[in-house]
């Protein structure tokens, strides 16, 4: 028995590795990272497996699976696997980001809401409810189709529409340990309203907000590729998985492989992502377990 | 409750205006015009550029720009810059098909949502819950255009049958009934991909309002006198748990709408999410505002319905 007491989160953790189907997920995931971060170095270095993904040939254009191109070849005879690879690192990375700015915003308008509640509270909440109940995905499109597509304007407008459910589900939690002793504590001994905020409260909200983030990347990565599969996304040379489906779309009929292959990532991952967020979840919420 | 519905209302027409605002702005500082020519072609005469920007009220500076093309579209002469014809015409054409695509998808969301919900709150924590729960998360992972893609790849290469627009052509249908099956079945496929995502949230709402039911009191004292499960399972926890369906219609419709612009574009499906891609390819500002208000219309709509119904479902609703 260990003596010293588990923060919320240490708790969280050890449950949910007492979950197989959380702890696969979290495998296939930490696969793709490994991947996408070993790609990313080589690259950088000049170095690339098993082709340079931009290299075009069109001697060998629209290849079916074969033991040279082992996931065939584009309508420029660029390697399909070199792309997905090249690809992943952009993918995942977009799915990150937008996840790491959708989080600031959301934690930063559920703090100050449920922090300081009153008018402020209820102005924000009521943004909160309008963009929720909002079309988003059409006002994305409209976004990029004007700013053009450019990444970081992609992943910028991803997160700029994804942080309503973190900001409700932060403000929840700030409004029940707002009330709680140590607070009150830390209010009677003179402290600000800052380090309450980020020393005291949110590493307590810490294990239901990491849950959200692992559900954020999934759902980037998606809206990601739809954009990309509309010709909205990240553009050309650039390689996501997306923009292969995108571009591999024209000759749907003839070449399957350029749709299934990226697809099948894009839906490993995000299935990954989900199942380990919903395993992380449970382990989060003890009082769902409790019979 | 009319108070309530009253202050949405208002909350939601600013945040339409808003909206309304912010795109307009962006749309017209963008680069890019929306000239049928290229801007700087020579072959256009500068006086016939400026009839067309003055038609177009392009020739004013943007805040009298919006405010005209406001005006235009509530009085109904808001023209597209692509075709020269009503806005609200060529919406009102494609409107029909987009709402029964949408709502033939909520109608299919709602009802596997809910079968789906149930089975695994009956099952809840053995094998066949987590097998129905694994597969609602595949639905939810796996990216809309690429099953229509697949779906379309399958069905032209395996059956040579394509399912594109809204009916089949080049066909004579011999009575009526057999176009209205023709058009069910062009509805049919891109109807379920769409609504896949939304079976798939919905039954994870359904279950978990019906799990957190059962530890009820009042589950505890109807089983404890004695009544078979099946009842207390249907008729004292399903009747509670009722609300996430309800939540679902208005909450449904925006993730639908944004869905349907890929799978109308990939369907070939003459809606307004295509006529709304399509806009915005070719810069037709007027379309895209009057698209832009219609939708959020429509939102509206959709969430003031399912407020509605809550209230006529939970009648502590009303009481407040």
């Amino acid at each position: 028995m260990s003596s010293e007491p588990l923060t919320p989160f240490q708790a969280m953790l050890r449950r949910f590795l007492k979950k197989r189907v959380g702890v696969i997920s979290l495998v296939v995931i930490g696969l793709f990272f490994m991947t996408a971060i070993v790609v990313g170095l080589c690259s950088l270095g000049g170095f690339h497996f098993p082709f340079d993904p931009n290299a075009t040939n069109l001697e060998r254009k629209l290849l079916a699976p074969n033991s040279i191109n082992w996931l065939g070849t584009d309508n420029l005879g660029r390697d399909v696997l070199s792309r997905m690879l090249a690809g992943s690192t952009i993918s995942l990375s977009v799915g990150f980001v937008a996840m790491a700015v959708a989080l600031s915003i959301g934690i930063t308008v559920g703090a100050v809401s449920g922090y300081f509640r009153g008018w402020l509270d209820n102005v924000l909440m009521r943004i909160v409810d309008a963009l929720m109940c909002f079309p988003t995905f059409f006002l994305v499109l409209s976004a990029i189709a004007i700013l053009g597509p450019n990444l970081w304007i992609i992943i910028i407008v991803i997160g700029l529409i994804s942080w309503t459910g973190t900001a409700r589900l932060v403000r929840a939690e700030f409004l029940t340990l707002r009330e709680s002793e140590y607070v009150r504590a830390a209010k009677a001994l003179g402290q600000r309203n800052g380090p309450i905020i980020f020393r005291h409260i949110l590493p307590n909200a810490a294990a239901p907000i990491f849950v959200t983030a692992i559900v954020g990347i999934p759902d980037a990565i998606l809206i990601e590729s739809s954009l990309s599969f509309l010709n909205f996304g990240v553009p050309p040379p650039q390689a996501t998985w997306g923009n292969i489906i995108s571009d591999g779309k024209s000759y749907m009929l003839d070449a399957w492989w350029l749709i299934v292959f990226p697809g099948l990532a894009i839906f490993t991952v995000s299935l990954a992502f989900y199942l380990a967020g919903d395993a992380m979840r449970q382990a989060a919420n003890t009082r769902s377990e409790r019979k | 409750m009319i108070p309530f519905i009253i202050r949405r209302l208002l909350i939601s027409a600013g945040l339409v205006f808003g909206i309304s605002v912010i795109s307009f702005f962006m749309m017209t500082l963008a680069p890019g015009s929306p000239y049928p020519w290229g801007e700087l072609n020579p072959k256009i005469p500068p006086s016939y550029k400026e009839v067309f920007r003055k038609k177009f009220h392009l020739d004013q500076p943007i805040h009298v720009q919006y405010w005209l093309n406001m005006r235009d579209l509530f009085t109904g002469q808001l023209k597209s810059i692509k075709d020269d014809r009503p806005v609200l015409q060529r919406i009102g054409e494609r409107l029909p098909a987009t709402l029964a695509l949408n709502a033939f998808s909520i109608v299919l969301s709602l009802t596997f949502g809910l079968l789906i919900g149930i089975f695994c709150a009956r099952h809840y924590g053995r094998p066949p819950d987590l097998i129905a729960s694994v597969v609602a998360f595949v639905f939810i992972a796996l990216p809309g255009f690429w099953v229509a893609s697949l779906a379309l790849m399958g069905l032209v290469k395996g059956f040579h049958i394509p399912v594109l627009g809204l009916q089949s052509y080049g066909i004579d249908f011999p009575n009526a009934a057999s176009q209205l099956l023709d058009r069910f079945w062009h509805l049919a496929l891109p109807a379920i991909i769409l609504s896949m995502g939304g079976i798939a949230v919905q039954s994870r709402y359904i279950r978990a309002t019906m799990v957190e039911t059962l530890r009820e009191d009042y589950i505890r004292t109807a089983r404890a006198k004695g009544l078979p499960e099946d009842i207390v399972f249907y008729k004292h926890a399903l009747r509670n748990s009722i609300r996430p369906l309800i939540t679902g219609i208005g909450a449904l419709l925006p993730a639908m709408l944004g869905g349907s612009i890929i799978i109308e574009t990939i369907f070939a499906f003459p809606g307004m999410g295509r006529l709304g891609y399509e806009a915005m390819l070719e810069r037709d500002y007027p379309t895209l505002v009057a698209l832009n208000f219609i939708v959020a219309g429509l939102v509206l709509i959709g969430n003031l319905l399912s407020d509605i119904l809550y209230a006529v479902v939970d009648p502590r609703v009303r009481v407040e």
